[in-house]
């Protein structure tokens, strides 16, 4: 019964997807079939995390073939974690896209989204709950060719050039992740995580180490860490608010997971932290200026998410429990607060008809005060300020670093410091540019589009951003939970105990 | 394993080939850059497999067949490159058609802001950004 609670999460979007072309000339039954299936996913997932942290692990054996041989799907509390919060922005994100649809075509329209952006969405949860590479490959495909369809959906001139580029690099890290496997295969094998892990112990260390560094390369140009990040502030601010929240909220940090997983699971530590700790710094460093460089708030944001996901290798370079910890709290706080931003400023590109910083008349606060609110703490807490939950992923991650007995370790908590700083700035720019001050020209548009903002869309918003304050209000209970977490992922051996059965 | 000296020399050549298609401006040649280097991942697939065994019917020893594993894999990735393929010719063929040409350009609004601090229009960012600050 609990495998079951396994397979929902990627198995019901994708039947729903299927379900969904089939009744796609039914009125509403498009938006009720999406809304029931990704609603189960989230009610699943929160099941589904208090069962692992209550009996541990979860297996399913798909096909009943016993591990290596088959496909296994594992849930641990790190996966479930990643499930239920990766399911409330899926919800979140369809109501907005949902309200955009409304208001800007009417209730009739039919179209092609909910098929893809269920299957988006199972691809990202069978990514989080994959026990083996190959199935990881073919999450990320399914992940990858939906967000592919998401992002050239009715594109026009100037966006066909980003989405190609977004296509063209996705194909390559593709392509590389097959090369990646045909390597591990070929050393050992076998895929699977928990017997790679075994075997890999007794491969060449330098034939490890480079298996090690192609698949930082391959997740790498997902999760754009930078040197491979200049696909992302191309591309992301392209496609329409929902599209980029989602992909901003969920895919890179589906690449951060695998990351995580994959390098200590599967590779031992001492192989690439060291490149992982100083990829963290450059990405931290060259996102955030590059960040205070630009115009379009759509690509502020985005530059400050290819600089937040060092935060994020930060933690797991320092392979201790607290930099773990920290590198999980600061995964599930940066999914929905990057998510929440997006679709804020969607609304505020809504609202004044710019997303250029040098073209905003100002003046939103005034107008629009719940959407200043919800800028201003979703902007206070991508920053880390207190009392919300990036402060406590960020305490947890400086702790972790201060604690290091590495000196790489303590520079690096230096520099998250001065980048959040840098954060801010960036942010508060925006803050000074667009929501202060008297509303300069271009007043009467402000009217006019203001019978636009639908409450569907604002309410999307609020629970994005409200669940970084609910993540606060919960530190307690949501630290020890990511403690146990970090506790059971460098804990290997249970790990390979719990795939592989009782026979060790 | 014993190493197939063929197969890895016809690896090595469709991966540079590929991959040098792939950083080419125009647009075809990135498309069959990435078709080739497609073939060269699942080509390397098999061979990851070991050498060719028996074929699988009724009767031939376990041990004797070849391993099935990566040719399955190979299978589904095939299927994944096929069908990728096909959504970037489409949408190689909607960009030609809408820029009228196949070249891939830079990122313009990078471009843009490259070059913004050395006109004497300032962005308007900066500037109220310096009056709030004093």
């Amino acid at each position: 019964m609990t495998g079951l609670l396994v397979a929902v999460p990627a198995l019901l979007p994708l039947l729903a997807a299927g379900v969904s072309l089939l009744v796609s000339r039914v009125r509403h039954a498009q938006r009720v079939v999406s809304g029931v299936a990704l609603g189960a996913v989230l009610v699943d997932a929160a099941v589904l995390l208090v069962v692992v942290d209550a009996n541990g692990t979860v297996v399913l054996r798909l096909g009943g073939y016993p591990p290596p041989a088959g496909i296994t799907l594992v849930a641990d509390r790190l996966s479930a974690l990643m499930v239920l919060v990766s399911a409330v922005v899926t919800i979140a994100v369809l109501l907005y896209a949902l309200g955009q649809r409304v208001a800007d075509h009417g209730p009739t329209v039919t179209t092609s989204f909910h098929p893809v952006y269920l299957v988006l969405s199972a691809g990202v949860m069978l990514a989080y709950l994959t026990g083996d590479l190959f199935t990881l490959f073919v999450a990320f495909e399914l992940m990858l060719t939906a967000s592919y369809v998401l992002i050239t959906r009715g594109v026009t001139a100037d966006r066909v050039r980003a989405a190609m580029t977004y296509v063209i690099t996705g194909l390559t890290s593709t392509l590389l992740f097959i090369t990646l496997i045909a390597l591990v295969y070929a050393a050992t094998g076998t895929v699977n995580f928990a017997d790679l892990g075994e075997k890999l112990a007794d491969v060449d260390p330098g034939m490890r180490g480079a298996l090690s560094l192609l698949f930082l390369t391959v997740i790498g140009i997902k999760a754009a860490i930078v040197p491979l990040h200049f696909w992302l502030p191309d591309s992301y601010p392209t496609a329409p608010a929902p599209v980029t929240a989602v992909f901003a909220g969920l895919l890179t940090k589906v690449g951060v997971y695998a990351l995580i997983r994959v390098q200590t699971a599967v590779f031992a530590h001492h192989d690439v932290w060291h490149v992982l700790l100083v990829a963290a710094l450059v990405t931290m460093l060259l996102g955030a200026l590059g960040a205070v460089a630009q115009d379009d708030v759509n690509r502020m944001l985005s530059f400050l998410l290819v600089s937040h996901i060092g935060y994020m290798l930060f933690g797991l370079g320092l392979f201790s429990k607290a930099g773990l910890t920290g590198a999980i709290l600061y995964a599930l706080h940066h999914i929905t607060v990057q998510a929440g931003l997006f679709l804020v400023l969607g609304l505020v590109a809504r609202h004044t008809g710019a997303t250029s910083l040098r073209r905003m008349p100002g003046g939103v606060a005034r107008q629009r005060p719940l959407l200043a609110t919800l800028f201003a703490i979703g902007a206070v807490n991508l920053a880390g300020l207190p009392p919300l939950s990036g402060f406590l992923a960020k305490v947890t991650l400086l702790r972790g670093g201060a604690a290091s007995d590495d000196e790489l370790g303590v520079v690096l908590a230096g520099a998250a410091v001065v980048v959040s700083f840098v954060t801010l700035y960036a942010l508060a720019r925006v803050w000074v540019i667009a929501f202060w001050g008297g509303a300069r020209e271009g007043d009467a548009d402000a009217e006019r589009s203001d019978a636009e903002l639908s409450p569907v869309m604002t309410t999307a918003c609020t629970l994005l951003i409200g669940a970084g304050v609910a993540m606060a209000a919960f530190a307690g209970p949501l630290s020890a939970v990511a403690d146990r977490a970090a506790t059971h992922v460098l804990d290997v051996t249970s790990y390979r105990s719990a795939v592989l059965g009782g026979q060790r | 394993m014993p190493i197939n000296t063929t197969l890895v020399v016809a690896l090595a050549v469709i991966y540079s080939a590929g991959f040098y298609l792939l950083m080419q401006r125009s647009l075809m040649r990135v498309l069959l850059g990435i078709v080739l280097v497609g073939h060269g991942a699942n080509l390397f697939l098999q061979a990851a497999g070991g050498p060719a065994g028996e074929p699988a019917t009724a009767g031939t020893p376990i041990g004797a067949v070849s391993d099935p594993l990566p040719q399955a894999m190979a299978l589904t990735a095939i299927v994944i490159t096929f069908a990728v393929t096909v959504l970037l010719l489409a949408l190689a063929y909607r960009s030609s058609v809408l820029l009228n040409d196949d070249e891939v350009r830079d990122d313009v609004e990078d471009r843009r802001i490259r070059q913004a601090p050395e006109s004497e229009d300032e962005p308007a960012s900066v500037i109220s950004l310096r009056e709030d600050g004093q």
